[in-house]
């Protein structure tokens, strides 16, 4: 391990919030906010509701859709997270309603060579998950932000929500899950960003 | 497994006032790998008790310079980083920075065009390194730019646009400024709008491909307007900072 650099003149402005509680929980790199940063790659895609479905697709016995108003019925929590995105900001407590992918995958029967997920969404956006970190309570799909229906720029009607890896592994306008036997690398994870994106390891880019 | 985009030292070479409020700075890195006109550095400052920060800033200079690197910064009211640099940072001094990061807001010349680009305020750097290259390497694909200011006094890199405008090879630089206009100013003095952006491509056509790069709201409304207009979403590409503003 080399020295340490030290940027001259450098002491911060150690804004972040003094109690420890949280400062623990802001990982390594990132800084607190209290906006509601937007960050996606090209146009906001708008999917009028009777036309949106979400499907669990690939190496499932039988593939599983659901219409708005049947994806509204299924069993659904309000979620309060900590979410972190690769541009540095972190949002603590920030406070969903949505559905548990476990209760989605409940749905289908998994082929025993199951091992990864790619979140697919309108206009063409992918992410890539193993099957393990989308499961046990892990990640959800949300419709509602802090009490309201989720905005387009923020990924609505409904977007994937996995507070455990950097933010865009979150797809917005999520569609649907393919589940796959091997990985496949999504939009981000194509274009240098980190196949596994977790922020507590710091996982930004390819190679981190 | 690729290896991590290592932490580099730069050295600080010039430091430009660009506006009351932006400044351009001169990184000398002599082992830079290059990078491509529209991708970004991390940057890091670290405390002496070992405290540090980071933030991402768009690279503004094309990549045929070697062995240097321009970042032009805005300085935000309360910003750590930004206001660290314009009221600290002084020529000579050594800074860490990683990269270059990001593969998508990015053009390069045998993509050719036509290309339109709308920038908002500081927006405008990641699509300087485009036009800075575009120049380079004597590209004479059509291009417009269409870029959004407060005020004429912050216009980023005004004189260097018009030069490049001036050049003859194909660039046009169209401005509009939001909230004040100088005696005679014949641009355009509203935000950006639907009409506006169906006149700065009209003469480009639908095959453009446009980068639009500024803070969310602008960045919705010209991306929603060029979809709008008839372009495929795909050859729309859109680098959003700043809050939502909700």
């Amino acid at each position: 391990m080399t020295e340490r650099f030290v940027t001259r003149g450098f002491v911060g402005r150690r804004t972040q919030p003094g109690a420890g509680d949280v400062r623990d929980r802001i990982p390594p790199g990132q800084y607190l906010t209290t906006d509601f940063p937007v960050l996606s790659a090209g146009p906001t895609p708008r999917t009028p509701l009777d036309r949106w479905s979400f499907t669990i697709q690939g190496l499932v016995r039988e593939p599983a859709t659901w219409s708005w108003d049947q994806f509204m019925a299924l069993e659904n929590r309000e979620w309060v997270v900590d979410i972190s995105c690769v541009t540095k900001w972190t949002k603590l407590d920030m406070r969903w309603r949505g559905v548990s992918v476990d209760t989605l995958l409940e749905r289908v029967e998994l082929d025993p060579t199951a091992a990864f997920v790619v979140a697919y969404s309108d206009g063409g956006y992918t992410t890539n998950l193993p099957l393990g970190d989308v499961l046990n309570g892990q990640a959800f799909v949300a419709w509602e932000y802090d009490g309201k229906p989720l905005a387009p720029e923020h990924g609505g009607p409904a977007r994937l929500v996995v507070p455990a890896r950097y933010f865009w592994k979150s797809a917005k306008w999520v569609r649907g899950l393919r589940v796959q036997a091997e990985d496949e690398p999504g939009f981000w994870e194509t274009l240098g960003y980190h196949n596994r994106g977790d922020q507590w390891l710091e996982e930004r880019y390819s190679g981190d | 497994m690729a290896s991590p985009i290592a932490w580099r030292i730069a050295t600080v070479g010039t430091i430009r006032d660009e506006t009351p409020t932006v400044r351009s700075f001169t990184l000398g890195l002599p082992d830079w790998p290059g990078h491509r006109p529209g991708q970004h550095v991390d940057l890091r400052l670290t405390a002496e008790d070992g405290y540090s920060v980071e933030r991402s800033y768009s690279i503004a200079s094309e990549p045929e310079r070697r062995g240097e690197i321009d970042l032009t910064v805005e300085r935000i009211e309360d910003g750590e980083v930004s206001a660290f640099l314009h009221d600290v940072v002084e020529p000579g001094d050594r800074l860490e920075v990683r990269g270059p990061i990001g593969g998508y807001f990015v053009w390069e010349a045998p993509l050719g065009g036509p290309l339109l680009l709308v920038a908002g305020g500081s927006g405008v750097v990641p699509l300087m390194a485009i036009l800075r290259h575009r120049r380079r390497t004597g590209s004479h694909v059509p291009t417009r730019l269409l870029s959004s200011s407060r005020h004429a006094e912050e216009i980023i890199y005004r004189d260097e646009l018009d030069a490049l405008a001036a050049a003859g090879d194909g660039l046009e630089v169209i401005h509009t400024l939001t909230r004040s206009q100088p005696t005679g100013w014949a641009g355009y003095a509203r935000r950006i709008d639907d009409r506006m952006l169906a006149e700065v491509l009209e003469p480009l056509g639908v095959s453009a491909r446009v980068y639009i790069c500024g803070p969310t709201a602008l960045v919705e409304v010209a991306a929603n307007a060029m979809v709008r207009l008839g372009l495929p979403p795909d050859r729309v590409r859109t680098e959003r900072f700043g809050p939502t503003g909700t």
